[in-house]
């Protein structure tokens, strides 16, 4: 319809020292509501203490058929993880 | 449940060997329990059965604002009437989750609501039941979203993602709706005897509007295979509404409140209570448009979309203003 | 400087009164608001007014001392013992109206408590400050969307007008000062509200600019709610409902 409010992202941060989080979507009319509005509808339960707010049209994604290509070649290369390496037990910590 | 009779958009179940290759690796995923996300590729039918399955959903949660919404002004504590508001409000977040997960398949929430309004989608039939004293209040957190919590939690496993998460926010919420609920009749029961009237009355007109949300009985609900299938439904009728009368009879008889069903009695053998059915013919009335508050219902929530129009209009406006403002500035 | 219970008393009605019922008008809209974000916004409104009004009204009961709770004092007394201003019990009418009636007593209430939280009665000072926060939201939501809908479209901008052509004369009364206000501002309670007015007229005056609304010239207000004298018609249907099931079951544990 040609006059319903742009769809917007919502994210939030939870608590202090952890990165801004997904939690869904809804209506504004700018972006300045669109925070007003997020600040009501996604944290009644004390769920945030930073918001932000990116209009929905405005969000690139990686297209699902790509998933081979752009993820896969990264399932080998096992020595990036830090379990790939034994150090014995003697060393300590590391 | 408050997706009634999701008439599904497919001939029926296709075998392994009727579907083509991108059909079966879709079917593969959901056997494996694999999300199905909004970019990937679905069947028509899958997506248009989604639309309809929650949008309905999304309706019920909107509609079922009101029975509630009619005790606001009337709570008879300033407690009791904070936690009702924040009940209800809670429902017009639900919704609004809701028409989000449908939006992501590419139906808008203004398109959803203008073919509720028109008539051609429908909500949960237990929404045009009344109100009618204080008691219901409890009764409905207790029953209505008792029986919805039962359904719901079984749907946070549902194949499409944004369902699916929706669902995992309005479980995590719904939780103190029912608790609020039994907490309210609790005192009505254990009340003066003018109170525990207003509650055995609460739980005889609910009761059997209650178990009628999870839908026709399993014999007579044609459109299960495929949403079975594709984990868009995920326990049958029968087997949640059975689940909701074994979790509910303790609760009624917790209260000292007589039974609604003179049927309803342990079954030792099959471990379960049996119960009466309630009346499909008074069902299916309500589903088409005659149950008690149908015409209200959709009257009050079309008159608050259209009286809002102007609202809508005027802010968005102003928006675009100060949007072009901006530009010209810069 | 001691200070008369019984104008404490009064004092803390006012208040207490001011946000039941506007919070009862505000909760009146649940499920039918334009559109589900401002449905949601707006019960928010009204829970911090119901929660404000606990807290009022609970300390009302106490200074009254006569073993009663803010319950007693919100469902029990009849529409003359109410001390509400009169816009606050003014009816809904659509959305515009609703929002500018909110508008012009948030605005009131955001210069009122950044004073009450200096009182020198610390549970009024703790009360205000807990309420303060509250309030900066609701006056900054409350101008936003007056601002949106008054430089909105034609017909908001039309209905916006109008609803403040309406409403114009009830803004006065909160600036009405009485010897309960004297005896508070001498023991350094509250405010003398009167003093309050320069800073609300400049307030409102930017706000309702900006929405290109015109204030009407007349300074005539209605008034006779802060002291009971004389209420509106509507307080008593409001009362009416509100009350209905404490006066219909007396004595029941609800």
């Amino acid at each position: 319809m040609k006059n319903e409010w742009p769809l917007w992202e919502i994210f939030i941060r939870g608590q202090h020292g952890m990165s801004h989080r997904h939690v869904g979507s809804l209506h504004a009319p700018d972006a300045e509501m669109a925070i007003k509005n997020a600040r009501d509808v996604y944290t009644r339960r004390n769920e945030g203490v930073s918001i932000w707010v990116v209009e929905a049209k405005h969000i690139s994604a990686t297209a699902p058929g790509d998933k081979g290509p752009l993820f896969e070649p990264s399932e080998s290369k096992i020595y990036r993880h830090p379990t790939f390496f034994d150090i014995p037990e003697e060393v300590g910590s590391m | 449940m408050y997706a009634q009779m999701i008439k599904t958009a497919s001939a029926g179940v296709k075998s392994r060997e009727e579907m083509t290759d991108q059909e079966r690796e879709f079917q593969d995923k959901i056997d494996n329990d694999i999300k199905i996300e909004p970019r990937d590729w679905m069947p028509d039918d899958y997506r248009r059965t989604l639309i309809r399955q929650i949008g309905q959903h999304a309706h019920s949660e909107v509609v079922g604002q009101l029975p509630e919404g009619n005790w606001i002004t009337r709570a008879p504590t300033l407690e009791r009437k904070a936690i009702l508001l924040a009940k209800v409000q809670d429902e017009a977040g639900h919704g609004l989750y809701l028409y989000s997960a449908a939006e992501t398949l590419g139906e808008s929430r203004d398109e959803l609501v203008r073919l509720l309004h028109e008539g051609r989608m429908k909500y949960s039939s237990i929404f045009n039941y009344p109100t009618l004293n204080w008691a219901d209040i409890g009764a409905v957190g207790w029953l209505v979203d008792g029986a919805a919590i039962v359904n719901q939690v079984a749907l946070q496993r549902t194949s499409y993602g944004p369902y699916s998460r929706a669902m995992i926010r309005i479980c995590k919420e719904e939780s103190f709706h029912a608790r609020q609920g039994y907490h309210a009749i609790m005192k009505m029961a254990f009340g003066t005897p003018e109170q525990t009237r207003q509650a055995q009355s609460a739980v005889d007109r609910l009761w059997f509007p209650a178990i009628m949300m999870f839908g026709p009985t399993d014999a007579d609900s044609t459109n299960s295979d495929q949403s079975m299938a594709w984990k868009i439904k995920v326990k049958s009728n029968d087997e949640l509404r059975q689940q909701f009368v074994d979790q509910t009879v303790p609760q009624i008889e917790y209260l000292g409140l007589d039974l609604p069903d003179p049927n309803i009695k342990w079954n030792e053998e099959r471990g379960h209570y049996d119960f009466s059915d309630p009346d499909w013919s008074e069902f299916f009335n309500v589903i088409k448009g005659n149950g008690p508050c149908n015409v209200d219902r959709m009257k009050d929530r079309v008159a608050a979309w259209d009286d809002g129009e102007w609202v809508r209009d005027g802010l968005l406006a102003h928006a675009q203003k100060k949007a072009a403002a901006k530009v010209a500035a810069e | 400087m001691s200070v008369d219970k019984q104008q404490l008393l009064q004092f803390l009605l006012r208040q207490g009164d001011n946000t039941l019922v506007l919070g009862h008008r505000v909760s009146e809209w649940c499920g039918h608001s334009p559109i589900l974000e401002e449905d949601i916004a707006l019960a928010n409104t009204a829970l911090d007014l119901i929660g404000q009004t606990q807290m009022w009204l609970g300390y009302a009961a106490e200074v009254q001392g006569e073993g009663k709770t803010a319950d007693d004092l919100a469902f029990l007394r009849d529409a003359w013992d109410f001390r509400n201003v009169l816009l606050v019990e003014m009816p809904n009418g659509d959305f515009g109206q609703t929002l500018l009636r909110q508008f012009l007593f948030d605005a009131f209430q955001s210069v009122l408590m950044g004073r009450l939280m200096k009182s020198s009665d610390e549970q009024v000072a703790a009360i205000a400050a807990k309420a303060s926060k509250e309030i900066a939201y609701h006056v900054e939501r409350s101008a936003d969307t007056v601002v949106g809908l008054g430089d909105g479209t034609e017909e908001s901008h039309d209905r916006m007008q109008a609803a403040l052509e309406y409403l114009w004369p009830y803004a006065g009364e909160m600036f009405e000062s009485d010897d309960t206000d004297a005896a508070m501002a001498a023991a350094g309670v509250a405010p003398d509200p009167a003093g309050l007015r320069e800073e609300y007229d400049a307030l409102i005056g930017k706000v309702l600019g900006e929405a290109t609304l015109t204030i009407p010239d007349s300074r005539y207000n209605h008034k006779g709610g802060r002291n009971g004298a004389m209420h509106t018609e509507h307080l008593g249907h409001l009362l009416t409902s509100m009350q209905w099931l404490q006066r219909a079951y007396p004595g029941c544990e609800w």
